[in-house]
């Protein structure tokens, strides 16, 4: 009975949706008030509704309801029950259920937040959102309903999940990802509501940048997470792979960066307005594009889902929909004239540029990569598979081309600047890094590390920045004094968000170049080094977990005689599936990572052990976490709260003439 | 000056259109060419005997080819399926594909073995010759040594039934799998 509840709510929420859709976009062109105000409620319905089948399907999840064929083939009765939970967005069906789940609470979000926007924006985004949600909503109940029951075959227990996905970050890692990938449809909507509304000024941008700043937050949060999880889960140590559900989510995160900066120079200063239109619509569409190429089959990946070439049709044909649409209206309705706002070559809006083109040429670059092998594919010129080392080597320039620009930024004027008081606020500390950076390079290494040389001199260039404006923001204070009153919001974001840059890049160089690792076989009582530490393997044993039966390998690890870690690597045999997986070992630090996985027994008494030293593996997720705090934060700048308040005059204006 | 805002939609298009090609690329379509050809010879190890062996190996046709990989995860869903095809007498070659030896045997050891014997493809190239798309995969050799079927993605008794029995008429009868039918 609950299953088919489910499927009654997630029915009543797609009509709902359709009414969305419909309605208050009627009302926009009509200028209908009521139709219009139906916007929020119709909104908050399908979050119901969406919420409800969610809720059902969890409750299928938790009873072991193995008649539901997802829970069949996703869950078991020896999972513990957190994993229960988390398995409903482990496979295809449930985890669109959770898109459509945050499409919907974006929305409902969206419907309360904006009550001081005008009327007829406020319908019109709630409208376009509408419209993805009817098309997810389709795309759920027509080829992937998860409700779909195997009756009368029931089986007695089900498939368990997946052992690589029973692991506390990957609860939270598909809802934070899909909270940044779907988040990007806010700003969409709201530039799809601009254009048709013809009003692509500054407070179009001023509303939409918070709703943006969250939505690339969570996006990082959840691309951060992934990395960290395949860390440690995968047990190899590897920390990137440029595979394309990767890249998937990488793209919408890139343009997202440029949006980010792009809707900054068109909130204060009017500029790039076509531009950031253009961006906000492209950003959502690589989300899609990813959902499509994560669920079509069209790209083998590691962690694909099943491949359906009905669902990637689907996909396909709602892509274009709103995606050529979106263009077309762009096309049609983009503001001609260009923006009568001025600016110097040497200025901020300059260097939002240089971001701009940087962020965007490394999209296309990833796109370019990841659709490869389909484009060969496509011209019969063969198979193909492109790899880290394309990646990397167009990556890793762009991203040194843009960070000298990133110290600068800050600390630039809009409109006009000069490079002068460019080198004046920073050409003593600029040396200072230089010295530092050679300095540190012989330190690292017997030899000296060009690499981290670059790393810790453009890390540094960006931090310093950072610190500088930061300085300069707080010793305004009369007699020398300090004042935090310039301190907002958003500024602290923008901080802390270029600061984790600066760390990931750092990170990233270091763990790259300084990263040692040993494939040994080892006994009880061997002793191995790597650097400095002295691992010894004490003995060997066996520990039941809830489901699966574990080989686990006792090391310590000592530095200089002195006992620093006790590791314990597990390699889990699971009942259900008997698919058999590494735990990894680390010993976490600031400044290194031990890392020991478990490979295959080699006889009766020893293993095949890896052992990795990993020098500031850590800076990688901690960078990416001030990046994603980082844009959280700036959602609470007062400026977008008073902006509202003052708009809500505005709108009674608009509201009385409309009405 | 307003054809330019036309080109994003251009640029949509083209990729559009090579997705929709990407999509109508049924990866599960042997190319034509390769249907009704010998079966590519190689010289590989076979896996658990380590003896060099060529396409002569493949002695009792018609037979499958079955590409697998221990980090295929659709693979162990599959492999209950080959244990239980075997059983039915029906003679199933194993291609290990881009794989480590030693966790394929570990796989054997643990999960059983439904393969005559395992060609070890640890590079791919045998793979490349066949025109392989990703694990798993099963072909069907012919009495006279040529493929005649190709099926791309986990072998279930639905697919058996429906595009392999003409070759194998002997294994008829329903094979009741364990745990088969999972999306990944």
């Amino acid at each position: 009975m609950i299953p088919e509840l489910g499927h009654v709510a997630l029915i009543i929420a797609f009509v709902l949706a359709i009414g969305l859709a419909v309605v208050p976009m009627w009302g926009a062109a009509r200028r209908d008030v009521a139709a219009m105000n139906m916007a929020p409620s119709l909104a908050v319905g399908v979050t119901v509704f969406v919420a409800v089948a969610f809720a059902l399907l969890a409750a299928s999840f938790l009873q072991d309801d193995f008649s539901v064929a997802v829970v069949a083939a996703n869950s078991n009765s020896l999972l513990p029950p957190i994993f229960k939970f988390s398995a409903l967005w482990g496979n295809h069906e449930g985890s669109l259920l959770l898109w459509v789940l945050i499409l919907s609470g974006w929305m409902a979000a969206v419907a309360t937040f904006s009550r001081g926007l005008p009327l007829v924006m406020v319908a019109r985004v709630l409208s376009v959102m509408g419209m993805v949600a009817v098309g997810f909503l389709a795309f759920s109940l027509l080829t992937s309903n998860p409700f779909e029951r195997l009756l009368p075959n029931t089986p007695l227990d089900g498939n368990d999940l997946n052992p690589l996905l029973q692991d506390p970050g990957l609860i939270i890692h598909p809802p934070l990802l899909y909270m940044g990938y779907v988040g990007l449809s806010v700003p969409f909507a709201f530039a799809i509501a601009a254009l048709m509304g013809g009003r692509l000024d500054a407070s179009w941008a001023r509303w939409s940048r918070p709703w943006t700043n969250v939505a690339w937050g969570f996006l990082s949060l959840g691309i951060m997470l992934g990395s960290w999880w395949a860390y440690y889960e995968l047990g190899w140590g590897g920390w990137w792979f440029w595979d394309p559900v990767e890249n998937a989510s990488f793209m919408p995160w890139l343009m997202g960066t440029a949006l980010v900066h792009s809707l900054a120079a068109t909130e204060k200063r009017g500029v790039f307005r076509s531009w950031t239109v253009l961006l906000a619509i492209f950003a959502f569409s690589l989300s899609l594009l990813g959902t499509f190429l994560v669920r079509s089959g069209v790209l083998t990946s590691v962690h694909a889902f099943a491949a359906d070439p009905e669902r990637g049709l689907f996909i396909l044909i709602f892509l274009a929909l709103v995606v050529g649409g979106s263009l077309l209206l762009y096309a049609l309705r983009a503001p001609s004239v260009a923006s009568r706002v001025n600016y110097s070559g040497v200025s901020r809006e300059s260097l939002l540029m240089i971001n701009n083109l940087v962020f965007t040429v490394s999209t296309i670059v990833v796109l370019l990569g990841t659709l490869f092998p389909l484009i060969m594919d496509a011209f019969s010129l063969g198979k193909y598979s492109v790899g880290p080392p394309y990646f990397n080597a167009v990556f890793v320039p762009l991203m040194a081309l843009v960070m000298p620009f990133m110290a600068v930024g800050p600390l630039s004027r809009w409109r006009e600047d000069t490079t002068r008081r460019w080198l004046h606020e920073l050409l003593v500390p600029g040396l200072g890094v230089l010295v530092v950076a050679i300095v540190l390079a012989f330190l690292g290494s017997d030899d000296f590390n060009l690499w981290i040389a670059f790393a810790v001199l453009l890390s540094g260039w960006v931090a310093l920045g950072v610190v500088k404006d930061l300085w300069r923001r707080i010793a305004t204070g009369v007699d020398g004094g300090l004042t935090w009153r310039r301190l907002t919001p958003s500024f602290i974001g923008m901080t802390l968000a270029h600061l984790g840059f600066a760390a990931v890049v750092l990170g990233a160089v270091v763990v790259t170049q300084e990263n040692e690792e040993r494939d040994l076989r080892m006994a009880v009582g061997d002793v191995e080094t790597l650097g400095a530490y002295r691992f010894e393997l004490m003995s060997l044993g066996q520990q039941a977990g809830p489901n699966y039966l574990a080989d686990q390998a006792v090391f310590e690890v000592r530095l200089d005689q002195e006992l620093i870690a006790v590791l314990v690597p597990e390699k889990r045999r699971y009942f259900a599936s008997g698919q058999i997986m590494t735990e990894a070992a680390i010993d976490a630090r600031l400044w290194r990572d031990l890392y020991i996985a478990l490979g295959e027994p080699i006889g009766e008494q020893a293993w095949a052990v890896r052992l990795q030293y990993k020098p500031m593996v850590r800076w990688l997720w901690l960078g990416a976490l001030m990046i994603g705090l980082g844009a959280l934060v700036t959602a609470f700048d007062r400026r977008y709260r008073s902006q509202r308040s003052n708009v809500t005059a505005a709108q009674s204006g608009v509201a009385a003439v409309a009405g | 000056m307003r054809a330019k805002r036309f080109i994003p939609l251009v640029a949509f298009a083209v990729l559009a259109g090579l997705l929709f090609r990407g999509l109508s690329i049924d990866p599960t379509e042997l190319p034509a060419a390769r249907l009704g050809q010998p079966f590519p010879d190689f010289a590989q190890p076979e896996l658990n005997s380590g003896r060099q062996i060529s396409v002569s190996a493949l002695s009792e046709l018609p037979a499958l080819v079955n590409v697998w990989a221990t980090w295929c995860y659709s693979c162990r869903v599959e492999h209950p399926y080959l244990l239980a095809l075997a059983e039915q007498g029906v003679p199933i070659y194993g291609l290990n594909y881009k794989d480590e030896p030693v966790k394929a045997r570990e796989w054997l050891a643990q999960l059983g073995d439904p393969y005559q014997l395992n060609v070890v493809d640890k590079e791919g190239s045998v793979g490349l010759d066949l025109g392989v798309y990703g694990a798993p995969e099963t072909y069907v050799v012919d009495a006279a040594g040529h493929i005649a079927h190709r099926h791309v993605g986990v072998l279930d008794e639905a697919v058996f039934q429906r595009d392999f029995i003409r070759w194998f008429p002997a294994a008829a009868s329903p094979v009741v799998a364990v745990g088969s039918e999972g999306e990944q």
